[in-house]
């Protein structure tokens, strides 16, 4: 149990998706000017994260190392990733259309987002048990949304700031990412 | 003739500094922030993505009459993470310090914007030694813009440069620069100073025309 909430805070604060990892940095830089699309995509990203490792995980373990094929990791873990996507797509659209009008215009650009095909083979790569393997994705789903929203405040206070011509849109963005992730570093040594 | 040949030169070109894919056009953010704390594997991260960017665009323009247009990003992705597998056993094999160095990013490659954006953009569209040229040429730029912030971050974060030890700021080099934050401040400082340079307006906006969900995005309602 002790090591689940390791897994689960050190997912989400100090080994930080985006600000330590740097992974699924276009939504990031992409999606969070507003807070509520910020937030949506967090959703949308922590709930394909969770089902990637729910069907990846057993795919790996099940049928490519019995066979010794791990080294297809890659390639049928993103084809799943991106059927899957799809598929949750479809699902929604037909079956609870509230969750599709919130969710579903994210969903689509999951698929290409380097978080989820990062959490999966992170799982693997770190011979993590299916359980742990969940709460991982589950930390660095949340911790992805964390960041976009706190980003997403910062955005707001940056729109309103008096910029140098040279540094206005993406440079502005960036330095204030390196300020937000110098706040995160304050996690790090939490749990050594 | 000697037209096709300077359009061939064209597209060989414009990747390396008109259309550089990572400082001006603003994709792949994530291997540029993500292994560039030393300039080697800046080189290595930039020639890797080469060496795939060539393989799959050389494929998809080859085979772009016969993919039909409803299944073509699964198949492009295929194609991609096959090349990737490929480059993770030549590096496992033959330059295991490397593989080691790049770690996932590695794998992530697969879901570089730079390679799907050109699969979408260009391979798809045009012939294969055309295809072959623009890879080559958006390879070197991504390499060199790779290079560039892995140099100033080694550099002034570690003080060295290329195994070199530079004499005045090894004695108190500043860790943040290696650290996640300073790979944030190092681009956001590289891409002012391009917008500087650049005649042009530069873009405000990631370059999110490149990515194939462009319009997904745009419904998102954040991204142009």
């Amino acid at each position: 149990m002790k090591t689940m909430l390791v897994i689960l805070l050190s997912a989400m604060l100090t080994d930080n998706f985006v600000l330590s990892k740097f992974m699924g940095i276009c939504p990031f830089l992409g999606v969070s000017k507003k807070l509520d699309s910020a937030s949506g995509m967090g959703i949308a990203v922590t709930f394909v994260m969770i089902c990637a490792t729910l069907v990846t995980y057993p795919i790996h373990h099940g049928i490519l190392v019995p066979n010794g094929l791990e080294y297809f990791d890659t390639v049928v873990f993103i084809l799943v990733i991106a059927l899957f996507v799809q598929l949750v797509e479809n699902f929604l659209k037909k079956c609870v259309p509230s969750l599709y009008s919130s969710l579903g215009v994210y969903l689509p650009l999951i698929t290409t987002n380097c978080a989820v095909l990062g959490v999966t083979v992170l799982n693997i790569d770190n011979n993590y048990s299916f359980g742990q393997s969940i709460v991982n994705a589950l930390g660095g789903g949340l911790g992805f949304m964390l960041a976009l929203v706190i980003f997403s405040g910062v955005r707001k206070k940056l729109e309103y700031a008096d910029i140098p011509e040279t540094f206005k849109g993406v440079p502005a963005t960036l330095i204030a990412a390196s300020i937000v992730s110098v706040s995160f570093m304050g996690f790090s040594g939490l749990f050594s | 003739m000697a037209d096709n040949k300077t359009s061939l030169t064209k597209e060989l070109t414009k990747g390396i500094i008109k259309e550089n894919p990572t400082l001006v056009m603003l994709l792949g953010m994530c291997p540029t922030l993500a292994v560039t704390t030393q300039a080697l594997n800046g080189i290595g991260m930039g020639l890797a993505t080469t060496f795939v960017l060539l393989g799959s665009n050389i494929v998809i323009s080859a085979l772009r009459k016969i993919i039909p247009d409803k299944v073509r990003i699964p198949a492009f992705i295929v194609v991609i993470a096959s090349f990737v597998t490929l480059i993770g056993f030549l590096l496992e094999g033959f330059v295991p310090s490397l593989y080691d160095s790049l770690g996932i990013y590695l794998t992530l490659i697969t879901v570089n914007c730079i390679i799907f954006g050109r699969a979408e953009m260009f391979a798809s569209k045009n012939g294969v030694i055309a295809s072959a040229c623009d890879a080559i040429g958006m390879g070197i730029g991504f390499t060199l813009a790779l290079f560039l912030m892995g140099s100033v971050r080694e550099i002034i974060g570690s003080g060295k440069w290329l195994g070199l030890t530079i004499p005045v700021l090894s004695d108190n080099p500043m860790l943040l620069f290696i650290m996640p934050a300073g790979g944030f401040f190092t681009l956001g400082v590289i891409i002012a100073l391009v917008n500087k340079l650049s005649k042009k307006k530069p873009p405000q906006e990631l370059g999110c025309s490149g990515c194939p969900n462009a319009d997904a995005c745009g419904k998102a309602g954040d991204c142009k």
